[in-house]
């Protein structure tokens, strides 16, 4: 019981570390901020003319829930640059050596990470309205849909953090989660409908890539679009991803030791 | 400590406050420790004492539930260092040998989490926070943030930490590598301060003055075994201590030298090069002494100078070869600053 009561308040402690330095590290807000505003304005006024998105009227209504969801899954990337900077600087070897629960470092770091993510999910809300996007769905699916990119967020937060105690520096992270997780948000039907793309891709977009399942999912409850069982699906992709994933990374983090 | 009550440093009756027995740690290719045997009463100081890659690092990982032995067994404060881990963290402060804070937090902030995380509660460890910065110097700092902090300030930051929660006992691996003159003296004060208190601490150190002011036993360490171990007065015993080395204008007046010197030898003087080499007892003035003597019997001196026994010195005694540190450290170089303290290893 105690110990429960230790892991939630020392994840809380780990927490607020985390959110303390944002303010303090500009060039880390301006990534929750300025970047995805850019992208939604450079997608709707570059692309946003020549990508043709049947059964949408505004290119704004197609896209945002997919970028959305493309945020949501880099927002867990400062996990992954923060864990292995705090190997690298052999804090990791004080916080092991110290009366805490064993999952607060990784827990802390992925709550933090939820805070962050609802700041960039309120500013591209915001800028995509400006821009013509406009939610036709009920007020419930609304909530219901803010609720799972956050979840989205949380899941990929996990690999992140598995990533970043694997890698053996900041930069090795940085080019790791690109690779990895980069090509597979443009493979899906984030930003253009995957009947556009050859046979070959088409098939891994719109039937393999879990990323399309979240896509459709943002959509289904932001716009009202097509829902089938993406909405399940994707709730259940990411109860998947975090059971797995922080299973891997606490194993991870009981054996690491400053490099 | 709240709740823990303060009967700190008082493991039960008599058990060593740190004890291992046979303990061994090999990585892929390198045995880092081969059969180490600590044992350390509580309220003392022991001085792990060796060059880089000697495995001191190796010792304090392990017995501060870092890193599994793979061979042997270790307990400190009675628990051991596998099976009661957990316990054992509550009761143990850790500063590695590089300072682990955090960047982006200020000092106080710093303190406070270990205190959090240490569980003696918000109030307590904000009050510990901002003692500790004012003994170490850090209050006007305490409000920065660590990235504005010099080495030394961050390392003084890292010590802190270790002490927030005053466990009974503390692990500090080359606590004052990288301090300048005062804060290296402050830092001692601090750990005496500790050990008055009743605190036993394992400290790691390349310097032969640190671990002679601080700890009560030596345990000298090469290749990851203890290659000797007794107070600091045994040790210097078997160094053969302090020598004075004079070096003569002309060497023809070397048997004039020794003998005006012969009164305040330990040991007979040797002679080389026309360099009278004198084992002394280490005593304020020695230099003056000297210098008197021999000019009262009309030696001519070209150079005097007073040199402590350093690490090589140890190793050429112990095991008659000087040691070979394997690394890639820019460790400071054995000088010939000798009244100043010599780096060894
Ligand atoms: N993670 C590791 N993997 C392999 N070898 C290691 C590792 N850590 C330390 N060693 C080796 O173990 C030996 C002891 O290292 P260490 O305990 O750090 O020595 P010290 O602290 O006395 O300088 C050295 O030879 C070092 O290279
Ligand atoms: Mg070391």
């Amino acid at each position: 019981m105690t110990a429960l009561r230790y892991a939630v308040s020392d994840a809380g402690v780990l927490a607020v570390r985390s959110l303390k330095r944002i303010p303090r590290q500009p060039d880390l807000l301006t990534g929750y901020t300025i970047q995805p505003v850019m992208f939604v304005l450079l997608f709707v006024y570059v692309f946003g003319g020549a990508i043709q998105t049947p059964g949408y009227e505004d290119y704004a209504d197609f896209l945002l829930p997919g970028i959305i969801v493309q945020t949501m899954a880099f927002g867990g990337f400062v996990t992954a640059l923060g864990l292995s900077e705090d190997l690298r600087k052999g804090l990791v070897d004080r916080f092991r050596s110290l009366p805490m629960a064993r999952s607060a470092v990784l827990t802390g770091r992925t709550f933090a990470d939820i805070a962050l993510n609802a700041l960039s999910l309120a500013v591209m809300i915001a800028v995509g309205l400006v821009v013509g996007f406009a939610f036709s769905s009920s007020p419930l699916e609304v909530v219901a849909g803010i609720g799972l990119m956050l979840l989205i967020g949380y899941a990929f937060s996990w690999i992140f953090a598995f990533i970043g105690l694997i890698v053996s520096s900041p930069e090795s992270a940085n080019a790791f989660g690109f690779i990895l997780i980069f090509p597979l948000t443009f493979a899906s039907s984030a930003f253009v409908p995957p009947e556009s793309m050859p046979d070959w891709l088409q098939t891994f977009a719109a039937d393999i890539n879990p990323f399309s399942t979240m896509v459709d999912a943002a959509r289904a409850l932001f716009v009202g679009g097509p829902a089938g069982n993406d909405v399940w699906g994707a709730t259940l992709w990411c109860l998947g991803l975090i059971a797995v994933f922080s299973t891997l990374a606490v194993h991870r983090y009981r054996r690491a030791v400053t490099r | 400590m709240d709740g823990g009550g303060s009967n700190h440093g008082a493991p039960p009756s008599n058990r060593p406050a740190i004890e291992t027995e046979g303990l061994c740690k090999s990585y892929k290719d390198v045995q880092a420790l081969r059969s180490v045997d600590l044992r350390v009463e509580p309220g003392t100081v022991l001085g792990l004492l060796g060059p880089n890659g000697a495995g001191k690092t190796t010792a304090v990982r392990i017995l501060t539930t870092l890193l599994p032995p793979t061979g042997g067994s270790a307990r400190v404060a009675g628990l051991d260092v596998v099976a009661d881990a957990a316990a054992l963290r509550a009761k143990i402060g850790l500063a590695g040998q590089y300072a682990a804070v955090d960047e982006n937090l200020t000092g106080t902030e710093n303190l406070e989490m270990v205190g959090r995380l240490y569980h003696i509660g918000r109030a307590e460890s904000r009050g510990r926070a901002r003692e500790l910065l004012e003994r170490f110097d850090l209050t006007d700092a305490g409000e920065r943030l660590v990235r504005t902090y010099s080495g030394g300030m961050r390392r003084r930051l890292d010590l802190a930490a270790a002490l927030v929660a005053r466990p009974p006992v503390l692990f500090l691996d080359e606590p004052t590598t990288g301090l300048d003159p005062r804060s290296r003296i402050g830092l001692w004060e601090t750990i005496e301060d500790r050990v008055a208190a009743g605190t036993t601490v394992l400290l790691t150190t390349q310097y032969l003055d640190e671990a002679d002011r601080l700890a009560d036993r030596i345990a000298v360490i090469d290749h990851g075994s203890v290659i000797a171990e007794g107070s600091s007065d045994d040790l210097k015993g078997r160094l053969g201590g302090e020598r004075l080395e004079v070096t003569l204008e002309d060497r023809s007046q070397a048997e004039a030298g020794v003998t005006a010197l012969s009164e305040i030898c330990r040991e007979p003087p040797s002679v080389e090069d026309g360099i009278v080499r004198v084992p002394v007892r280490r005593h304020q003035g020695v230099i003056a002494e000297a210098v008197r003597r021999l000019d009262a019997e009309g030696v001519g001196i070209d150079d005097i100078v007073v040199r402590r026994p350093t690490l090589d010195d140890v190793f050429l005694t112990l095991t008659g070869r000087p040691p070979e540190p394997e690394d890639g450290d820019q460790e400071q170089a054995t000088g010939e600053h000798a009244i100043e303290r010599e780096p060894i290893g």
